[in-house]
């Protein structure tokens, strides 16, 4: 597991009202994790917006926080790609919408678009503040998936760093994997016996994942596992929303094409409804 | 939709009932000639279409009031079978004693049943000619829809009367019956769906597979086969009778008034539809319904983009908590629309399981909806599981929705100020022995499940309650009701429920033996005559399991007080005791008189350890 895994950190920078919130959260983030700030707008650079961005990271600077401000014009998502493959960045914080109506589902805000794209992890913040709000409850997948393992460790890496007390894993379970079809009680009874095999299935192998990880990292944490039967993606957002979890860790998505887009599964069900501050793990 | 079937079946049969066959073209014709008629029946020169008329108006008030005699001669068969006896005795009464001919024209009797020849030749050969109408697809959907509707509603119904509380396969059902449709259809016949008024009677005869439906095909096919000479006997009058009581009970304007109590907006969905279906056809009226049920819902929320942006989107999420329940969690918008992914999941719950189900996340739930779940709160709470409804407490103090939200979650009341003049007298009474008086109705009922007396019953409602403080004596005003649908009966009367601070043995105590069956169901069998009370055991059916418990448990005591006080039907269940007497509610002198009784009761059977 490693022991320092965001070393560049990048932010957006739009001047919207959110941007003093936005700022904030990046610079306490890029503290915690111990790494470099990289901040990028796209635009002309002006005395004036230098100004006001240094202004919002004055406190931060007296706390030795190693940032740095780029300014570059061109389409946002083009810019700021590509400025992840300059500067080696490892984790993109992204001020979000929290639902996208149906003008950007199909238009695709920047946010998302740089969500497909990315080369590296991303945090979409959906209630940036300015004061610090303390991460409570995190929520993970535990998806049966190459890369669940990475994400778990890193959801207890970001787990210690916030110093969260819960932390959930969410096992998704297709519907599909059940062969018994419900009838009558006769299936029924069949079809509950599968789940609950299935579930201790499910369990078991989240308890292997959950082994790889150093038990410094867990023994503040109070853990738990959710096995959910329902559609991927989508229940797991709405889980996250209903247990009201701070943030949620995701893998990210392989690729995608218009048609995933127009039907939305998987992970598109969190971006189109963002229930929590999402961190996608790459 | 079912109302308007109802006033079709209704307007079409009532000029028959009457002796008056008229062809007119649309449904809402026969409807508006019903006064012409009625005044036409004073006018009819033919006295054997008088005869029919009145054959019809006697077979209407033998189903009328049938519901409302509670007698155990008249129960033994059901209105509609004594509409057939007697039309039969009649007839034999004509034609064996006054020898003369049958007093009601030929025409308005039931065709003889052609035999068997006759029928292998005149089988239709299926003609495709009209597929290209819409009068052809009209029917097709009219028919499937009816069916598969009355079908899917009687499972429900059955399903709720299961003693062994199954759940039935609805899907193998449904196939059946599309298999029957087809191949009647082919043969030029019409299938008709019987389901509920078998069912219920296979159940409260003890019947519990299929077998029993299958002996009731055996039994129709021989009664139509060696009797149906008898059926020529019986004026179409008289059955037509039977269906305008059916069509007139799927509309009465107690139902309607029913749709009013939960919204304003229930009775424009309600009267677009009928009207819609009476006008034009069924198919129509019911996309109408269905339109302007959309339509309500969208200037109710004012909000198309609720509706459309999150109608195709999962909303349900389903997971079973550490503490082992089931949490259902449903968001943005449920109603009619996307009920059916909610009811996905509810299906996969056994119903002996707890379930809470938060509407929280959902910005607007409608009248189908609660509905429905209110029929799974009824059923998860009969086999033992619980189903709790949370999230929708806000709702009302968020914006003043005008859906009767609070009205359909149960447990808040049906009557609160404006008590009756016996309410109030139930009030001072409850003073008078020192107890509380609650007028409203209750939702702590299960203590009456446990009662065999209840086991094919379905409580509707327990109000009126008189009780002492710690509950264990408790009087109160109940409706129950048997069978499902069209053979449904509501009971409402008042009963007593005595806790007993010991162990009892179950029995049912009762003068009369025609519960017999109900109990021998139950497992329950006859008590031998106790030792020394032969006047006892001649006057009282004594029954229950463990024989020599309950032989222990009638000393002399209890004895002598059972056969010098008034007689109630008395049942155990193990730890209380059910007292009550006749099928009405008791007036207030016999509430007393209860009270009375069930204090010595008390203390007797208290004292007899």
């Amino acid at each position: 597991m490693t022991s320092h895994p965001f070393k560049n950190i990048a932010i957006g920078v739009a001047f919207s009202p959110n941007l003093k919130a936005n700022l904030h959260e990046a610079a306490r983030l890029s503290l915690l994790f111990n790494a470099k700030l990289s901040l990028i707008h796209v635009g002309e650079e002006s005395e004036e917006k230098r100004n006001r961005v240094e202004k919002c990271l004055l406190t931060f600077k007296n706390q030795s926080l190693d940032y740095s401000i780029d300014f570059k014009s061109g389409t946002p998502v083009d810019v700021i790609l590509t400025h992840i493959d300059n500067k080696n960045i490892d984790l993109i914080i992204l001020g979000a919408l929290q639902q996208e109506n149906i003008l950007t589902y199909y238009l695709g805000s920047i946010a998302r678009k740089i969500t497909r794209a990315a080369a590296c992890s991303i945090l979409l913040l959906i209630k940036p503040s300015v004061e610090r709000q303390v991460c409570q409850h995190i929520v993970v997948n535990g998806l049966k998936d190459d890369h669940t393992p990475e994400t778990v460790q890193m959801a207890f890496f970001v787990a210690n760093a916030l110093q969260t007390q819960r932390l959930t894993i969410v096992e998704e379970i297709k519907e599909s994997e059940l062969s018994i079809k419900v009838d009558d009680d006769a299936s029924l009874r069949k079809a509950n016996l599968q789940r609950e095999k299935i579930r201790r299935q499910e369990d078991a192998r989240v308890d292997r994942i959950l082994d790889q990880i150093p038990e410094n990292y867990k023994s503040d944490i109070s853990i738990e596992k959710q096995p959910i039967f329902g559609t991927r993606g989508y229940s797991i957002g709405h889980f996250a929303q209903i247990s009201r979890a701070d943030l949620l860790v995701m893998n990210a998505p392989g690729k995608m094409n218009f048609w995933d887009r127009l039907f939305p599964h998987d992970i598109e069900y969190i971006l189109t409804e963002l229930p929590t501050d999402v961190l996608i793990i790459r | 939709m079912l109302a308007a079937i109802g006033l079709i079946i209704l307007g079409k049969q009532f000029h028959i009932m009457l002796g008056n066959r008229l062809d007119l073209d649309s449904s809402i014709d026969y409807l508006l000639a019903i006064p012409q008629t009625i005044i036409g029946v004073f006018k009819y020169e033919d006295i054997q279409l008088t005869h029919a008329a009145i054959a019809g108006v006697v077979a209407l008030l033998i189903m009328i009031f049938y519901g409302k005699i509670r007698n155990k001669y008249f129960k033994f068969f059901p209105a509609p079978m004594w509409i057939v006896v007697i039309s039969i005795a009649t007839s034999y009464f004509y034609e064996l004693v006054l020898k003369e001919d049958h007093p009601i024209a030929n025409e308005y009797m039931i065709p003889e049943i052609p035999s068997g020849a006759e029928i292998v030749t005149s089988i239709p050969v299926p003609d495709f000619g009209l597929m290209g109408s819409w009068a052809f697809w009209a029917s097709v959907l009219s028919l499937t829809l009816i069916a598969s509707i009355e079908s899917l509603l009687s499972i429900k119904a059955v399903d709720q009367l299961d003693p062994q509380k199954r759940r039935s396969n609805v899907n193998r059902d449904l196939k059946a019956l599309g298999l029957a449709t087809i191949s009647s259809g082919f043969l030029g016949g019409l299938n008709v769906v019987t389901v509920i008024a078998r069912s219920s009677v296979n159940v409260n005869n003890g019947g519990t597979n299929r077998s029993s439906n299958f002996a009731h095909a055996m039994f129709l096919v021989s009664f139509v086969w060696l009797f149906s000479s008898q059926l020529t006997r019986i004026p179409l009058p008289a059955l037509m009778a039977i269906l305008v009581y059916t069509g007139y009970k799927l509309a009465s304007p107690t139902l309607i008034k029913k749709l009013f109590t939960i919204g304003k907006e229930q009775l424009i969905i309600f009267f677009v539809t009928l009207l819609t279906t009476l006008f034009i056809d069924l198919i129509t009226g019911i996309i109408a319904g269905i339109l302007i049920t959309f339509i309500i819902h969208i200037i109710l929320n004012r909000n198309v983009l609720l509706f459309i942006q999150n109608l195709l989107k999962p909303n349900v999420l389903m997971y079973k908590e550490s503490k082992g329940n089931y949490y259902i969690s449903v968001k943005h918008f449920c109603t009619f629309l996307n009920f059916y992914k909610l009811k996905q999941q509810l299906d996969l719950v056994p119903e002996d399981q707890d379930v809470v189900l938060d509407l929280s996340l959902c910005q607007f739930v409608d009248h189908t909806v609660l509905e429905n779940l209110n029929g799974y709160q009824s059923v998860f709470h009969k086999r033992g599981g619980h189903f709790e409804i949370i999230g929708l407490d806000m709702h009302g103090a968020e914006s003043d929705h005008p859906f009767a939200l609070r009205k359909l979650i149960p447990g808040i009341s049906f009557i609160t100020a404006n008590l009756t003049k016996r309410q109030n007298t139930l009030q001072e009474i409850a003073e008078e022995f020192d107890m509380t008086y609650a007028a409203e109705k209750t939702q702590d009922e299960d203590f009456l499940d446990s009662f065999k007396y209840f086991q094919f019953k379905k409580v509707e409602r327990v109000y009126n309650r008189i009780f002492n403080n710690g509950k264990q004596f408790k009087i109160f005003d109940i409706h129950y009701s048997e069978g499902e649908f069209i053979t449904k009966a509501d009971v409402k009367t008042t009963m007593l429920n005595i806790k007993v601070n010991r162990i009892l043995p179950e029995f049912t105590l009762d003068r009369e033996g025609f519960l017999e069956r109900v109990y021998g169901l139950a497992g329950f069998k006859d008590i031998p005559p106790i030792e020394n009370h032969s006047d006892f055991s001649k006057r009282f059916y004594l029954l229950g399991e463990d024989t020599h418990g309950i032989q222990d448990f009638f000393n002399d005591d209890l004895v002598r007080f059972f056969e010098s006080n008034p007689y109630y039907h008395i049942e155990s269940d193990g730890h209380s005791l059910l007292v009550f007497r006749s099928d009405r509610t008791a007036g207030i002198k016999e509430i007393k008189a209860l009270i009375d009784f069930g204090k010595r009761l008390h203390k007797i059977v208290q004292k007899a350890v």
